[in-house]
């Protein structure tokens, strides 16, 4: 039994009793009390039975009338009392029913056990989602539209509330409760089997630091995503063994900077960390030369440094931070005075990076104004205003809750790819073109599905097996399409991760061991195809040799008989 | 002293007590039965078993499980003994030896109880 029946049987106690009690005086009373038959002689009471039987259709006010004879006044007198007690007592126990089912620690219980029962009844794959602000609803859309399950953990009801209301594929359990405290988070089923990944996007970095060493010490390596606003807890957090932190502001800065110095490599991670099914990202193209930073805040001081070691040069327009080192003009870029003192006539570029989208908007369009051929880069903190932004044309605007979410979420479902972009991260212009061009083919124009491959007999059963029998299976046979083997599939696989080696982008005559880790990007019909021809014995054959092979058991036996016998006869020959 | 230990000893022990007292005599004589007794037995063995809902411990639900038997036991009996009476032939000694036999049944679940809760008086003492 649960809490919540415990809780109710607990009050109903009382008027139970109660009613029991009135019961048996009304019972016991009618029984004695003397009636009469027909013809009004009298007659002793009507029995014990007799009794319970009206009583019982008088108390629930069925009223069959006067049974078994028509009653004596005496008997009516008795009734009449009973009637009033019986009710009464009735009524009692309805009241405490009803005021237990509107009672707050009722409701609360009853709520507790509905969330507890879907989660130990949540038999795939989940997420935890801690802090549901608008990064973490970005995520959570995110996976649904990958079709993945999540829980949702916030300490603000209004949070709660709003997630409920989102609409989403598959309604995901929420709890109101501190992510920090590590009941919470295993009541979110942090221990479950299914759970595979943890996401802390709390409003305070404490309680996400929590949430990643509750997650650490509870489930070694399961995959935990902190989001960190401090520059030094990124640090910290890492001493943890190798959680994935993402700092929001230095990856802002660090994006933005890659937009403008290196928008071939900027474009390939777009692609990479893009939600699978969204439009491929445009490629821009910044002009080098002289660029207005408008607000030096915590970003600002890293776009800037960027910025310069991709060789531009930067005049910085700040108000609050005047005097410091590196601000250049004191103002705010939104009035002309500011923006042409700091030379908007011969820049080629301004970067709007306020916190306040609505500062940001203004002097995006003023330098338009100004300088109507200007390249604007705009900071968006904001997603409801999202249309304001979409209305003035920017060349290029970022999110920051955007940045994090689609961050977390590559990231979190394909684990993989956070060592992937651990090596590529020196990659040249022209090489990063090349595989943008090459991933943007996959999917139609659209972002292809990143997933990671483990060659295990769970996962790949069938090519596991074949390496056992020493039929080689190299990366170019997965990516022939098992339908026609003059086809490729639309996939790439990115990296295979042997032991702590990579081989980053694998030719096709790579060969897989048992144990290898495969990051694989490309459609969903491609992820659907590979998935059976590593798992069916009869397809991964075909794929290897391009010829159709029988399914049972006894064909085998009869082809290795003929092999057998055909050897034979050579040796034999001889 | 505990208020509800001590409603709840009253209501097990008057189950039992009442319930003996309907017992005892020799089975089949139908006059050393009285009717009200047993009435009387089964309110309170009722009473008994409500006292017990929602009590979370192991002898709670113990508890629980005896006096429903109880219950269950006693209410047969009553069942039998109003069809016995109510049909042509009347009460006859075989009906009330199958009565008493039930609260003999009854009265043992609640002997179980009585010695449950002093077991837990003693541990408590303890």
């Amino acid at each position: 039994m649960n809490d919540v029946m415990y809780l109710f049987l607990r009050r109903m106690r009382v008027p139970l009793v109660l009613v029991i009690m009135l019961y048996t005086v009304s019972v016991f009373g009618l029984a004695i009390v003397p009636g009469q038959d027909d013809a009004g002689n009298p007659t002793p009471g009507m029995g014990l039975f007799n009794a319970f039987y009206v009583i019982s259709y008088t108390a629930t006010t069925i009223g069959f009338g006067e049974l078994p004879h028509p009653y004596s006044p005496i008997q009516r007198m008795w009734m009449t009392l009973s009637i009033y007690l019986t009710v009464t007592g009735w009524s009692y126990a309805v009241v405490t029913v009803v005021g237990l089912l509107q009672e707050p620690a009722f409701q609360n219980a009853l709520r507790q056990g509905r969330y507890a029962r879907r989660i130990r009844n949540l038999r795939e794959p989940f997420y935890i989602v801690c802090g549901v602000g608008e990064t973490g609803t970005l995520v959570c859309h995110g996976l649904d539209r990958l079709g993945l399950r999540f829980v949702v953990i916030d300490s603000d009801a209004s949070r709660i509330e709003q997630i409920k209301l989102e609409g989403f594929q598959a309604d995901p359990p929420t709890v109101i409760a501190d992510a920090s405290q590590p009941g919470n988070l295993t009541g979110a089923g942090l221990l479950s089997p299914h759970c595979r990944g943890v996401m802390a996007l709390a409003v305070d970095d404490a309680a996400n630091r929590a949430i990643a060493v509750t997650a650490r010490l509870l489930r070694p390596g399961l995959p935990v995503m902190a989001r960190v606003g401090d520059a030094n807890t990124d640090h910290s957090m890492g001493a943890f063994g190798g959680d994935m932190v993402t700092n929001p502001f230095e990856r802002f800065s660090t994006y933005l900077a890659l937009a403008v110095a290196r928008p071939e490599r900027y474009r390939m991670g777009q692609i990479l960390t893009g939600f699978p099914g969204d439009d491929l990202p445009e490629l821009h193209h910044p002009p080098r030369g002289h660029w207005i930073m408008c607000g030096y805040g915590r970003f600002g001081h890293g776009v800037k440094e960027a910025l310069t070691r991709a060789g531009n040069e930067v005049t910085v327009i700040d108000k609050l931070h005047y005097g410091e080192e590196g601000v250049d003009i004191e103002g705010t870029g939104t009035e002309s005075a500011s923006l042409r003192q700091a030379g908007i006539e011969n820049a080629v570029g301004i970067v709007a990076g306020n916190a306040s989208d609505l500062k940001n908007l203004a002097i995006a369009l003023l330098a338009r104004d100004l300088k109507p051929d200007i390249f604007v880069v705009t900071r968006q903190n904001q997603i409801s205003n999202t249309s304001l932004f979409e209305a003035f044309h920017d060349d290029l605007c970022m999110q920051p809750s955007r940045i994090v979410a689609r961050e977390f979420l590559a990231l979190i479902t394909t684990p993989l790819l956070a060592r992937f972009r651990y090596e590529i991260r020196g990659a040249s212009e022209k090489w990063s073109a090349e595989l943008a061009q090459a991933l943007s083919y996959l999917n139609a124009g659209y972002v292809p599905e990143l997933w990671g491959v483990t060659i295990d007999t769970e996962h790949a059963g069938a090519v596991v097996d074949a390496i056992t029998h020493r039929h080689w299976v190299n990366v170019g046979h997965l990516l022939v399409d098992p339908y026609d083997y003059e086809k490729p599939a639309n996939a790439l696989v990115l990296m295979v991760l042997r032991g702590d080696d990579s081989e980053i982008l694998p030719t096709t005559a790579y060969q897989l061991e048992v144990g290898d880790r495969l990051l694989i990007a490309g459609s969903r019909e491609a992820a659907r195809r590979l998935e059976l021809a590593m798992n069916n014995p009869n397809v991964l054959y075909y794929v290897r040799t391009g010829r159709e092979r029988g399914g049972g058991w006894i064909w085998h036996e009869l082809r290795s008989v003929k092999r057998r016998w055909i050897k034979h006869r050579a040796t034999r020959g001889h | 002293m505990n208020s509800e230990k001590v409603i709840f000893g009253f209501f097990i022990t008057l189950a039992a007590s009442l319930n003996f007292g309907f017992w005892t005599g020799e089975m089949d004589r139908i006059e050393l039965h009285n009717v009200w007794e047993l009435a009387g037995a089964i309110v309170v063995s009722l009473i008994a078993t409500v006292l017990k809902f929602g009590d979370r411990t192991q002898l709670g639900a113990v508890h629980l499980a005896t006096s429903l038997v109880a219950d269950v036991q006693l209410i047969a009996g009553a069942v039998i003994w109003t069809w016995a009476a109510t049909s042509p032939g009347g009460l006859t000694p075989a009906d009330m030896a199958l009565v008493v036999s039930m609260s003999g049944g009854a009265l043992l679940a609640n002997l179980i109880s009585v010695v449950l809760m002093i077991s837990e008086i003693i541990t408590a003492r303890r």
